[in-house]
């Protein structure tokens, strides 16, 4: 196999909070020891709920936050080696797409001068036609090139904030929850047209979700984290999930199909708050596999290659 | 269409703006306009009434007073609005500054700014013109100092807001520079708000001037101002009481249009949230 | 027998604008009743409109009739409807985190509406509210109840939005996407739990989702909304197994499921129409595959279908 794309080594990052007139600054690890490469053409899907860092991860590696430590390589290069001015014309070959397509675009420009933006900053000529080209990509018609995103809907700015990340043909695409803020119609849409573009331009996809079906069917390996740390890879979109987290988040989902109804038995109890982790496994006070052992020690990732899995009592 | 034109689609607005257009373009085209010299004096018509002659009457000097309200607004409005443009301008680059950097920098600009505006404006502007000497120089000075706070904070606030809006980190994702950023992405999007509350704040500088001019301070005789048409007026005030009726009339006719015409810009912008959020 | 809640032929509009365009919906005793459709479907003003509380938001209706167990909600006074509101009908809002008065505990905001719909001395009132929480699976009701809001994490929230609604023993909930703002898991929790107190209650609860997962898993019927219209409505059963209309079984479509192969999620070209700029005939032709010319200028009219109703011109003709 050739060498990855990306690599994450050890990445931790810490956040400070309050820390007001007359409270102490708590702080968190919002991402703790993260490694995993990122193969040329793999779409890497990472999930978990809100506050499992995985928002914070995706910056790391487009080095938009400074990590703790660790480091992350882009195409063999350690991004920290970079001087400012090299780390942005690096940024040609890597691009994001937001989450919330309202205010992802400037409200004051129009969709050509959203789209020329990228060829400005880096500095490169705009080929004729292109403006055109890009919206056609994303399947906006060329007659909207004059408006403001506040005249577009939802689906139609997410789609404008996908051409923007295509323009300078980038080779990793990080998307950022592109889809929880759109309908279930428009998000099928904007998923269809995303897993379209990545086959045809090759792309190679860092896929942020809270919806562990929406990675399922876009991506090729799937990372679960809890609480800012991986707690297991799914080497295939169908892999039967070994840690009880990610059998948890399998079973809150409901298929829309009455003959299926669950009993219920969904994870009891709430996510710990990330100020205060307790000791051992995050997991623990949810789980109902949890023993006096992880509630002593923290389980760290397993080296099984094939699929590592962070959890005393895998399934 | 722009914002300025549609506030004056709006009822209130184009009424503002007709008058204010009108007090402009008299305050610019004074020397043509105005039908005697505006110091010329002629004793033996003092404090007539209005005629044919003089269509406002004449002061204590016998001086027309249409021609020394018109050339008494060329001065009003602009120390204004030159008072104001310095202050808009210095404003914005230390609250830009303030917010961009952020550290010592921003603590610093916070201190200063916290402590002028907790004196009232007529203060600063007294005690400036006390040490700069009375005069159109140093009223434009004292009022622009005055002024200052209000910008450098509205200022600072919006581009702290605008930073942590998703377009401008998409801009750093794209590896855009941060002057790109601040003068593609924040100055715009910050403008509107100051310019409309710097047209608010002419409204305001021009009574300061009136009344920086009332206690003498303004602009120096014979040199005419509203304020110190004014101040003259008020010893006549039952004898010849238009001395001070219609420069007290065209500093509250124009005050008015201009917080009616700013009320307009504000909903024509729909800015009205940004306004409440800052200071 | 007579229906709970009961909107018959309802159109609603907000200005000049038509919002909602002859709406007919029933929801019986002990039944769970699914509302769904996209934003911008009338989901929200329909619930708006069976509670009564269109003027807050300057709507009226236009035609048809609400009613209430029987009774005309238009001929109801103020303090009428007031008192349905709370003591018959229960209703638990979108986003819990500022469904909660931040400066009152959380035991008194739900005593206070037993107290005020039910009577009950403040006594009896917190007995009740220590029982409804322990209902809820809350852990430790007792020091939760002294609890303020913002100690509450979003999922423990709107189980105390859930227990206010259920404490002024109403007959029926009205739930407006009760779990969006939540997490996945917590989400999965606060459904089933929902839906089982609702069943051992014998309530009826009108669930406005537009996650058709929610539907399949608690909902007895569904009602499809698309841009201010009636699409199909009847038993969750039936719809599920055999959609007949176009766009609720590309509702269903739209959500991944296990083992679906790369492509097949396409989703549902377009968007909902404006409500000033709404379609002739079907409001749903521009996006439907199975449009013809009828459909583009006849408004199709609901017709039953099994145990439901469908408005559709070529109904569960698989195209």
């Amino acid at each position: 196999m050739t060498a990855p794309l990306i690599r994450i080594e050890h990445l931790t990052r810490q956040f400070q909070s309050g820390g007001g007139f007359l409270s102490r600054p708590r702080s968190m690890l919002a991402v703790r020891d993260v490694s995993l490469g990122i193969a040329r053409g793999e779409a890497v899907g990472v999930v978990g709920e809100s506050g499992c860092g995985k928002s914070t991860l995706a910056r790391l590696v487009l080095r938009l936050i400074e990590p703790t430590s660790g480091r992350v390589s882009f195409d063999g290069t350690d991004l920290a080696t970079l001087s400012a001015t090299a780390l942005r014309r690096m940024r040609r070959r890597m691009a994001m797409v937001f989450q919330d397509p309202y205010s992802s675009l400037d409200p004051r420009h129009t969709l050509t001068q959203v789209l020329a933006e990228p060829f400005q900053v880096q500095r490169q000529p705009l080929p004729p036609g292109t403006i055109a080209a890009l919206l056609a990509e994303v399947g906006l018609p060329e007659g909207l090139a004059d408006s403001h995103p506040q005249q577009l809907s939802g689906g139609q700015r997410q789609r404008v904030g996908i051409a923007r990340a295509l323009a300078l043909r980038p080779d990793f695409l990080v998307l950022d929850e592109p889809t929880a803020s759109l309908d279930v119609s428009i998000q099928a849409q904007i998923i269809a047209l995303l897993a379209d573009l990545r086959g045809r331009l090759g792309l190679t996809c860092l896929f942020i979700s809270h919806d562990l079906g929406l990675v399922r069917y876009f991506c090729d390996r799937i990372v679960v984290m809890y609480l800012g740390a991986v707690v297991e890879v799914l080497p295939d979109p169908a892999a039967a999930p070994r840690h009880p987290y990610t059998h948890a988040l399998m079973d809150a989902r409901f298929a829309p199909d009455p003959a299926q109804r669950k009993r219920l038995a969904p994870l009891s109890g709430e996510i710990p708050s990330p100020f205060a982790l307790p000791a051992g496994c995050a997991f623990a006070a949810r789980c109902p596999h949890a023993t006096d052992l992880c509630r002593r020690e923290s389980p760290r990732l397993s080296d099984d290659p094939a699929h590592p899995v962070a959890c005393f009592h895998p399934l | 269409m722009i914002a300025p034109v549609r506030a004056l689609q709006r009822p209130q607005g184009g009424l503002a703006g007709l008058w204010l257009a009108l007090v402009i373009a008299a305050a610019l085209l004074a020397p043509i306009l105005s039908p005697y010299a505006f110091d010329a004096q002629d004793l033996p018509n003092a404090y007539r009434p209005a005629s044919a002659a003089h269509w406002l009457g004449t002061d204590e000097f016998g001086r027309d007073l249409l021609t020394r309200l018109v050339w008494g607004a060329r001065t009003s409005l602009s120390v204004a609005a030159t008072a104001i443009a310095i202050s808009v301008f210095c404003g914005m680059v230390l609250g830009a500054a303030a917010a961009w950097f952020g550290g010592w920098l921003d603590r610093a600009v916070t201190v200063v700014v916290d402590l002028t505006w907790s004196f009232p404006e007529i203060l600063i502007a007294l005690i400036l013109v006390a040490i700069i000497g009375p005069g159109t120089l140093g009223t434009m000075i004292a009022i622009s100092v005055a002024y200052l706070a209000q910008f450098t904070r509205l200022t600072r606030a919006q581009i702290l807001t605008l930073k942590g809006e998703t377009f401008i980190e998409a801009a750093r994702s794209l590896g855009a520079s941060n002057g790109h950023i601040l003068f593609r992405h924040l100055l715009p999007n910050a403008l509107a708000p100051v310019l409309v509350s710097a047209m608010l704040a002419t409204g305001d500088a021009i009574i300061l001037e009136a009344t920086l001019g009332f206690f003498g301070l303004g602009a120096q005789p014979p040199v005419p101002s509203w304020g110190g048409m004014m101040s003259a007026g008020s010893a006549l005030v039952f004898k010849a009481p238009w001395i001070i009726i219609y420069p007290g009339l065209a500093v509250a006719i124009t005050v008015v249009a201009i917080n009616l015409y700013g009320d307009a810009l504000i909903a024509a912008l729909d800015i009205r949230q940004k306004l409440r959020r800052s200071p | 027998m007579t229906a709970l809640l009961d909107l018959a032929s309802v159109s609603v509009s907000i200005g000049s604008a038509p919002l909602l365009d002859s709406i007919s919906l029933r929801v019986d005793r002990g039944q769970i009743v699914g509302l769904v459709g996209e934003s911008g479907s009338g989901k929200s003003l329909t619930a708006m409109a069976a509670m009564g509380l269109l003027p807050l938001i300057g709507g009226r209706v236009t035609g048809g009739n609400v009613r209430f167990d029987g009774q005309d909600m238009a001929l109801m006074t103020d303090t009428q409807r007031r008192v349905l509101r709370g003591r018959r009908i229960g209703f638990v809002t979108q986003n819990p985190m500022t469904a909660l008065d931040p400066v009152q505990r959380i035991g008194e905001q739900v005593d206070v509406v037993s107290r005020l719909h039910l009577g009950l001395p403040q006594a009896a009132a917190r007995v009740r509210t220590l029982d409804l929480l322990t209902q809820l699976r809350i852990p430790d009701a007792a020091s939760v109840a002294e609890a303020w809001p913002h100690q509450l994490s979003g999922g423990m929230k709107q189980r105390i939005v859930i227990a206010m609604a259920l404490a002024g023993e109403p007959d029926l909930i009205i739930a407006d996407e009760p779990t969006t703002a939540l997490d996945v898991t917590v989400q999965a929790q606060i459904i089933q739990i929902l839906g089982a107190l609702v069943r051992d209650r014998g309530l009826a609860l009108l669930l406005i989702t537009h996650d058709m997962g929610v539907v399949a898993q608690v909902c007895d019927r569904v009602a499809v909304l698309y841009a201010g219209r009636l699409a199909e409505e009847g038993p969750v059963s039936d719809i599920f197994a055999a959609p007949a209309h176009p766009y609720t079984s590309a509702l269903i479509g739209c959500i991944p499921q296990d083992g679906m192969a790369q492509g097949s999620l396409r989703g549902i070209p377009g968007a909902v129409p404006s409500a000033l700029a709404m379609p002739p005939g079907c409001r749903f032709h521009p996006r439907c595959e199975r449009a013809s010319d009828l459909c583009r200028t006849v408004v199709p009219a609901p017709e039953s279908c099994g145990q439901g109703t469908v408005a559709c011109h070529h109904a569960g003709v698989i195209a």
